[in-house]
């Protein structure tokens, strides 16, 4: 306070010690104060909410892979035991052979991860079972498996749906995939790879994107390819952006991660 | 009103900015882990999925 009386006697005339505080001036500042919250709630919305979900997608998939990886029978060499429910081909190299298909999960599981080398160096969120709120705009899986759709590497589609905007965006950059992209499924046995090969953009309704083979009712499905749908444009939901892959290869989990992911994973298992 | 807080503020000026940071910062804290996420939950969400 002391400091303040020498600025005070300077120039007493033009500024007055204590202003009078008016309703005009509290209302001004008030609505300033508003305008500048709903800003803020903007920024925090389409971004720093983003990034805090998506980081916890991010640790929770890491996480989910980093258990199939410690619970995986370490290297000793299968027996071909003449099992066939479990259908498991440790022999077979990796990248060839018939992929397993797991049985569906049940409701919400998280049961896969999805790696897409493109989306960013360390990108991997989860997927769960199901496309409701409860598993879409959840802060751990964020992908969600449409029920009606096949499961990872069998013949036919198997469809999953992730925002492009909100609750970690897990698809915010979906439109940035090229043709021959890596779209990387993981799973308890093992990795699907899928090939990135092209985008369709759909109305709301466009359920025939999700059928064994996308657009084309009541054919056979004889490929194994993957659809991930998102909303579009960004922040809308007036349409869906589609993105299709086909399968490549398999990678049984005892042969180990595919190499252009086995880097990653050792950088990305905490 | 910021400015006849800013007087009610106890302390020498400098304590008086300092506490208004921290202020600002709680205020700000709160709304990222309790009000934003309540405001948002009246929001429509964009859809990311295929439907009838």
């Amino acid at each position: 306070m002391s400091e303040k009386k020498p600025r005070g006697t300077a120039a007493p005339a033009l500024r007055p010690r204590r202003r009078k505080v008016g309703v005009i001036g509290v209302l001004g500042e008030l609505f300033i104060t508003a305008g500048v919250f709903v800003l803020l709630f903007i920024g925090w919305q389409v971004w720093l909410n983003d990034i805090i979900v998506g980081a916890e997608q991010t640790n929770a998939a890491s996480e989910l892979s980093q258990q199939w990886e410690d619970a995986a029978p370490t290297e000793e060499p299968v027996e071909p035991a003449p099992d066939p429910d479990a259908g498991a081909t440790p022999e077979v190299p990796a990248g060839e052979g018939e992929p397993v298909v797991a049985a569906a999960p049940g409701a919400a599981e998280s049961f896969a991860n999805i790696i897409i080398p493109r989306l960013g160096s360390d990108y991997i969120r989860s997927i769960a079972e199901g496309t409701g709120a409860n598993v879409i705009n959840n802060r751990e899986a964020g992908v969600g498996h449409y029920e009606q759709s096949q499961m990872p590497g069998e013949v036919g589609n198997f469809a999953v749906a992730a925002h492009r905007t909100t609750y970690g965006a897990p698809f915010h950059d979906i439109e940035k995939l090229v043709v021959g992209d890596s779209i990387i499924v993981e799973t308890q046995d093992g990795w699907y790879k899928y090939i990135y090969r092209g985008t369709q953009y759909v109305r709301p309704t466009g359920v025939d994107v999700l059928l064994p083979v996308p657009q084309f009712p009541g054919v056979a499905a004889t490929d194994r390819v993957i659809t991930m749908t998102s909303c579009h444009p960004k922040l809308s939901s007036a349409e869906r952006i589609i993105a299709f892959g086909v399968f490549d290869s398999w990678y049984p989990r005892s042969g180990g991660a595919p190499t252009e992911i086995s880097t990653l994973a050792q950088a990305g298992g905490n | 009103m910021y400015a006849a807080f800013f007087r009610f503020l106890p302390g020498p000026v400098w304590a008086r900015v300092l506490l208004c940071l921290l202020l600002a910062a709680a205020v700000l804290a709160a709304c990222v882990f309790w009000v934003f996420p309540f405001v948002n939950s009246f929001f429509a969400v964009p859809e990311a999925t295929v439907g009838e």
